[in-house]
C-alpha cells in the first residue's frame, strides 16, 4: 500500500514517542541500580556519577539473591522439560491417531486456556498441603507444567499435522515402535514448534509470582519474583538496593531476549494467532 | 495362495494391536497432571461453594447461601459491585488505550518504516519483566516525593500534574490500568502486525487500482480483514482484565488501597480465600462462590462473543 509522502514524518514521531515510553522506565531502572539511594533521591533522572557495584553488593548482603536465582532456574528448567515431554507425547497421540475420543481430549485440553486457574487456588492449596508439597519447589514445577499444557498442546498438535506421514510409514516398515518414531523421526523436524513451546513456558514460569506467593513461605525456597517481595517489604527505604534487585531479576530474561529476539516475539504470538 | 498369506496377516494384525495398546500411554502423563492441577481445582471450587466453611474446615451443606450472601451481605456485596465496576473500567481502558494504540503502531510499522525491528523490540521489552517487577518499578517511578514522573512533570513546568498518583482514590486505579497498558502494548502490536501481514498483497493492489486509498482503504478493505486479530486481542484482554490481580496486589496490596479504590474481583477473591492480612477472617465458601461466578461470567461472555463474531464473518 502506498502512503502519501507527508504522512511519513508523523509516523516516525508517533513510533518514536511510544518507543521512548516503552524503553525509558527500563533504562531508568538499570541506571538507577548503579546509584546510591541518596543520589537517586537528589537526582532521579541524572546518569549515575560513577558505575559502582556498591548497590548490588548491598543487595546480595540483604537478601539471599543467589538462592532465589538458583531456585528460579531449577523450577523453570524442570517445568519446561516436563511440559515438553508430556505435551509432545499427548500432541503426537492427538494428531496422529483417529480414535473417536481424540477430539474430545483435544477440546478438554484447549478449554484450559479459558479456565481462570488462579481462582482454583483454595482447592489447589489444600491439595498441595495434602501432597506435602507446600514449601517445596515441586509445587511450582507441577503448577507450571500444568498451566503450560493447553497452549503447548495446541501449538504442537498443529505442527504435528503439517509433518508428512510418509516419513513415519517408512520407519514403521523398518520395525520402529511409536516412541522411537516420535523421538528419532518426528521430533527432530519439530524444532521450531518445540522452541516456541520452550520460550512461552520459560517466560511464564520465570516471571510468575502468584503460585510461590501462595505455596512458598520458606525464605530459602523462594523464586526471584517472590524474593523481590521480601526485599521490598523489608528494605523499602533503600532505593539503590531496590533498583538493583529489580534490574538483577530482569536481566537474565532481557539477555536471553537479545540473543533470540525473533524467536521470542514469534513464539509468544504464535499461540494466539493460531 | 490364501493359506500362505493367512499366518502372515494375522501376525501383522497382532503386531499392530500390540503397538496400538502402547500408544494409549502417550497422553496419560499430560492428562494426569492437567486433570489433577487444572480441572480438579475448578470442580472442587464448585463443590466448596455449596458448603459453610469455618476457616479451612468444611462445615454443613448450605446450598446457594454463599451466592446469596455475596450479593446481600455487607461488606461483601459492596466489595463485589465496587470491584466489578473496576474490572469493567480495566477492560474498557485497556481496549481503548492499549489495543487502540497498538493497532495504530502496528499499522505504522506495517508501512515499512525504517527501524521497524527496533520499534518492535522496544514496544515488546516491558512484556519480558515479571508483573511484580513492573508493579514495584512503577511504584518507585510514581512515588510522590522522589519518583521520576513528578520530576519529569516539574522539568516541563507541569506543576499541577505533580501529585500522589497512587495515593489519590481518583487516580490510583487509572494509574494501575495505564501501567498494565505499558506492559501489554508490545504483545498487542505484534498480534495486530501479524494480522496486517496476513492480508494478501494482491488484494490491496487491486483495491489501489480501484482508487481506494488512505483512511478509506484502512476502513473498507483492511479493517474487515483484521477482524481475526481484533477478535483475539479482545478475548485475551477481556479474560486478562477480569482476572487482574498481580499488578494491583504489587502496587496497592490485598486491600486495593486507597480505600478499595483499586479493588478488583480477583483481589477481593484473594482476601476471601486467604484473609487480607488485616485481621479479616477467611471465607472460603464465599470465595469459592465468587470464583465460580467469575469463571461462568468469563467463559459465557467469551463463548457468546466468539460465536457472534464467527457468524458475522460468515455473513461478510
Amino acid at each position: 500500500m502506498k502512503t502519501t509522502i507527508w504522512m511519513k514524518p508523523f509516523y516516525y514521531v508517533i513510533a518514536f514517542v511510544f518507543a521512548s515510553i516503552s524503553l525509558y522506565p527500563i533504562v531508568l531502572m538499570i541506571l538507577s541500580s548503579f546509584k546510591p539511594s541518596m543520589e537517586i533521591f537528589m537526582h532521579p533522572l541524572a546518569l549515575p556519577k560513577e558505575f559502582s557495584m556498591e548497590t548490588f553488593k548491598k543487595l546480595l548482603e540483604q537478601v539471599p539473591f543467589m538462592t532465589y536465582f538458583s531456585n528460579s532456574v531449577f523450577v523453570s528448567v524442570v517445568s519446561v522439560l516436563l511440559t515438553l515431554i508430556t505435551t509432545s507425547l499427548a500432541a503426537f497421540y492427538i494428531a496422529r491417531y483417529t480414535f473417536w475420543w481424540n477430539h474430545i481430549m483435544f477440546f478438554i485440553f484447549l478449554m484450559g486456556m479459558m479456565i481462570p486457574i488462579k481462582l482454583g487456588i483454595v482447592p489447589l492449596f489444600i491439595l498441595m498441603k495434602n501432597l506435602g508439597l507446600t514449601n517445596s519447589l515441586w509445587s511450582l514445577i507441577l503448577m507450571y507444567t500444568a498451566t503450560g499444557i493447553p497452549l503447548s498442546i495446541l501449538i504442537l498438535t498443529g505442527f504435528f499435522r503439517t509433518i508428512p506421514r510418509e516419513l513415519e510409514e517408512a520407519a514403521r516398515m523398518d520395525g520402529a515402535g511409536d516412541l522411537r518414531i516420535l523421538w528419532n523421526v518426528v521430533l527432530p523436524l519439530m524444532r521450531p514448534a518445540l522452541g516456541t513451546v520452550m520460550i512461552i513456558n520459560f517466560i511464564q514460569s520465570w516471571n510468575d509470582f502468584f503460585f510461590p506467593l501462595i505455596f512458598i513461605t520458606d525464605e530459602l525456597k523462594k523464586t526471584i519474583p517472590v524474593g523481590m517481595m521480601s526485599l521490598f517489604g523489608e528494605y523499602s527505604a533503600d532505593w539503590g538496593a531496590l533498583f538493583a534487585g529489580l534490574t538483577l531479576s530482569s536481566l537474565p530474561m532481557i539477555v536471553l531476549f537479545f540473543i533470540a529476539s525473533k524467536q521470542f516475539m514469534e513464539g509468544l504470538t504464535a499461540g494466539a494467532v493460531k | 495362495m490364501q493359506t500362505m498369506l493367512q499366518p502372515n496377516t494375522t501376525k501383522q494384525k497382532r503386531l499392530k494391536k500390540r503397538k496400538r495398546w502402547g500408544i494409549h500411554l502417550f497422553p496419560i502423563p499430560a492428562l494426569a497432571i492437567y486433570g489433577l492441577f487444572i480441572v480438579y481445582p475448578q470442580l472442587a471450587a464448585l463443590t466448596y461453594s455449596f458448603y459453610d466453611w469455618k476457616g479451612i474446615k468444611r462445615g454443613v451443606f448450605i446450598g446457594l447461601d454463599n451466592y446469596k450472601n455475596l450479593f446481600t451481605q455487607e461488606p461483601f456485596s459492596g466489595y463485589f459491585w465496587n470491584s466489578f465496576g473496576h474490572n469493567v473500567l480495566y477492560f474498557a481502558v485497556q481496549m481503548i488505550v492499549q489495543n487502540g494504540l497498538a493497532f495504530l503502531l502496528a499499522f505504522i510499522i506495517y508501512q515499512k518504516i525504517r527501524g521497524a525491528e527496533f520499534f518492535k523490540i522496544a514496544y515488546f521489552l516491558p512484556r519480558l519483566l515479571s508483573v511484580i517487577v513492573v508493579g514495584f518499578l512503577w511504584k518507585l517511578i510514581l512515588n510522590p516525593n522522589y519518583g521520576a514522573l513528578n520530576v519529569i512533570f516539574g522539568a516541563f513546568g507541569l506543576e499541577n500534574l505533580k501529585k500522589a498518583w497512587l495515593g489519590d482514590p481518583d487516580t490510583a486505579l487509572m494509574a494501575i490500568i495505564l501501567v498494565n497498558c505499558w506492559f501489554g502494548l508490545g504483545f498487542a502490536v505484534l498480534i495486530f502486525l501479524a494480522g496486517f501481514q496476513a492480508i494478501p498483497r494482491d488484494l490491496l493492489e487491486a483495491a489501489t487500482l480501484d482508487g481506494a486509498k488512505g483512511l478509506m482503504m484502512l476502513r473498507r478493505i483492511m479493517l474487515p480483514l483484521m477482524m481475526p486479530s481484533i477478535m483475539i486481542m479482545t478475548v485475551l484482554t477481556f479474560i486478562q482484565s477480569f482476572e487482574a490481580f498481580e499488578l494491583v496486589y504489587a502496587m496497592q496490596g490485598s486491600q486495593g488501597e486507597p480505600y478499595h479504590a483499586t479493588d478488583t474481583l480477583a483481589v477481593f477473591f484473594y482476601r476471601l480465600a486467604f484473609g487480607g492480612g488485616t485481621g479479616d477472617s477467611t471465607a472460603i465458601g464465599l470465595g469459592s462462590a465468587l470464583a465460580v461466578l467469575l469463571f461462568l461470567f468469563i467463559s459465557v461472555i467469551t463463548a457468546f462473543y466468539l460465536r457472534y463474531m464467527q457468524k458475522k464473518q460468515v455473513d461478510m
